[in-house]
């Protein structure tokens, strides 16, 4: 089958057209990543555009899409599941969301404990752990990096991914592994057991994990003096 | 060329709005379907638009609110010709969700996009209800974001700016003002209510830009907006009732004078004969009344959408790009970004 796979939860603008069969790993045909946290809105469709010409497909033979659904800055994050949301409704195609964070765990080699770290702004990271077989532990969390760094000894992960944990490797002290973003052959990979049994899909939810900055107003501000 | 079907997306603030409109050879637009979902009750606790909060429900809302559309219009996207969306002005965040929602169903289908000003939006929609504008025109656009007046020579092209708020919108102004009377947000509508049963003459609040060296066709409604607060501050002190009425109604008499005053002035000036009012503020009462109470005497055409088409909505964005449409006006690139600053000049990217 043949899966578009889109993801804006990092500053990696990220589109690519994969093949997915029984029993084998997903392939990717095709793929775009721009790096750049201002231009999520302006590069996802025509990078789509683009993946799809260049695996010499048309949108209309893809049989899914699947979705990073963060967590990621809002505005960046929104724009891949809008995307993917209309792709979804205007091909009549079911959409399947998956953790960004577990896309880029996915495609870590090697078996050992893992932290996947990305950066969440404000100087915070958005991170979650795997075990050594690969499932997550806990997270996905949005946290100061000094506060995840007292954690890790309670976590044992041996290395760490993302770029967030490279943003603040000094501070983690655990051995930095590529990738930084998530690949379109691995979000296929962590939604491959749905899409291969045509299970349905989970909500388009995404993972703001922080509320919206607004205050309830107090009293008004009187404008004469009392 | 037979007729075209052009669906219309808007999401610049808290409504996320999907339109349906057919577009005739004679240039005439139908609507057929105008659905919106608006988060206003989740912003009131705040007393404004948070856009955070907009934008989330944008995403919520957005596909459902399009199933919506197309089901009402009876049509498929298969039938549709062109996709029209808000690219500014507006919220960025906001923008971002329609925009980017837009390009995916244009590229899905293979059509154009015409990425568009959502103030000439709210011109366009007069079109829905009342057919082909007149050349020249004049627009006079209030909302809680906007307050303008705009020469409109050729809605697809040609749209200048003479006139605008130098400070608060109308909109916003009446947003403050109920604050000060403990009404509810959104204020328009139980400010209008309460101004039914007041005085508009009990209480002389300024008319803001009215000078003889003010800008003729600027607005200004800061000032306005003081003057009630301190009026009423200054009545509390003196431990006296509060006239709500007569407060409501003498504010909305300041609001429904300036704005149509200016109005007739500069469609007097400029030879213009026939004026628009929309956006969410002309739905107020007093000012459609006093606006064709005005226009008439000055032998002005009015013409104000009803209220539906005047808030936010799709309708007036697919409305305008079907004028686009018509123009042969050239359709957005695929990359195009939202412009929260979008001057009114730009009529579509």
């Amino acid at each position: 089958m043949l899966v578009l796979a889109l993801d804006t939860a990092t500053p990696a603008v990220t589109a690519g057209v994969v093949a997915l069969a029984d029993g084998s790993v997903p392939r990717t045909l095709a793929r775009r990543t721009t790096v750049n946290a201002r231009a999520h809105g302006e590069l996802l469709t025509p990078h789509v555009r683009e993946v799809v010409a260049e695996a010499g497909i048309t949108l209309a033979e893809l049989h899914a899409v699947v979705v990073g659904a963060g967590p990621g800055p809002f505005t960046g994050l929104r724009v891949g599941m809008v995307t993917a949301a209309t792709f979804g409704h205007a091909l009549d195609r079911p959409v399947y969301p998956v953790g960004t964070l577990d896309a880029i765990a996915v495609a870590v080699d090697g078996a050992e404990p893992l932290l996947v770290a990305t950066d969440a702004r404000r100087r915070e990271v958005y991170w979650a752990a795997y075990d050594a077989a690969g499932n997550r532990v806990t997270g996905p969390h949005v946290q100061r990096p000094a506060d995840l760094a007292e954690r890790l000894p309670e976590l044992a992960v041996r290395r760490a991914a993302g770029q967030g944990a490279e943003l603040y490797a000094d501070l983690l002290g655990l051995p930095v592994a590529q990738p930084w973003h998530p690949s379109p052959d691995a979000l296929v990979a962590v939604a491959a057991k749905d899409l291969l049994t045509g299970a349905d899909p989970a909500p388009l939810t995404p993972l703001y994990l922080r509320r919206p900055d607004a205050e309830v107003p107090v009293a008004r501000k009187r404008v004469t003096r009392p | 060329m037979s007729e075209r079907i052009v669906l219309g997306i808007e999401s610049s603030c808290d409504e996320t709005g999907v339109g349906v409109v057919r577009l005739y050879d004679d240039g005439r637009v139908e609507l057929l379907a105008d659905e919106v979902a608006s988060s206003v009750e989740q912003h009131a606790r705040f007393g404004g638009v948070v856009p955070e909060v907009a934008s989330r429900a944008h995403l919520e809302a957005m596909i459902p609110t399009a199933r919506r559309a197309l089901a009402a219009s009876g049509l498929g996207l298969e039938d549709v010709h062109s996709v029209a969306v808000t690219a500014g002005p507006g919220l960025a965040g906001a923008l971002l969700v329609g925009l980017a929602s837009a390009k995916a169903y244009a590229a899905v289908l293979g059509k154009p996009l015409y990425g568009v000003n959502h103030l000439a939006g709210h011109v366009a929609a007069d079109t829905v209800q009342h057919g082909p504008l007149p050349s020249p025109c004049l627009a006079l656009l209030v909302s809680g974001g906007h307050t303008q007046l705009l020469l409109v020579e050729d809605l697809a092209t040609k749209i200048t700016e003479i006139g605008s708020t130098i400070d608060d919108a109308a909109g916003e102004a009446y947003d403050k003002v109920a604050r000060v009377l403990n009404l509810p947000y959104p204020g328009g509508p139980p400010i209008d209510r309460l101004a039914k049963q007041g005085n508009p003459e009990a209480i002389a609040f300024p008319r803001g830009l009215t000078g003889p060296r003010d800008a003729k066709y600027d607005f200004s409604f800061s000032g306005l907006k003081t003057a009630v607060a301190r009026w009423v501050e200054e009545r509390e002190r003196a431990g006296e009732p509060i006239p709500l009425a007569d407060v409501a109604a003498s504010f909305q008499e300041a609001v429904a004078d300036v704005l149509t005053a200016k109005a007739v002035r500069a469609a007097t000036e400029l030879g213009v004969g026939t004026l628009v009012i929309s956006g969410g503020v002309a739905a107020n009462s007093r000012l459609s009344g006093l606006a064709g109470e005005r226009c008439a005497e000055a032998g002005i055409e009015l013409r104000v959408p009803r209220p539906r088409l005047c808030t936010d909505n799709g309708a007036m964005i697919a409305a305008l790009g079907a004028h686009l449409v018509a123009a042969d006006v050239a359709p957005s690139e695929l990359d195009i970004a939202a412009d929260p600053a979008l001057p009114v000049s730009t009529v579509s990217i």
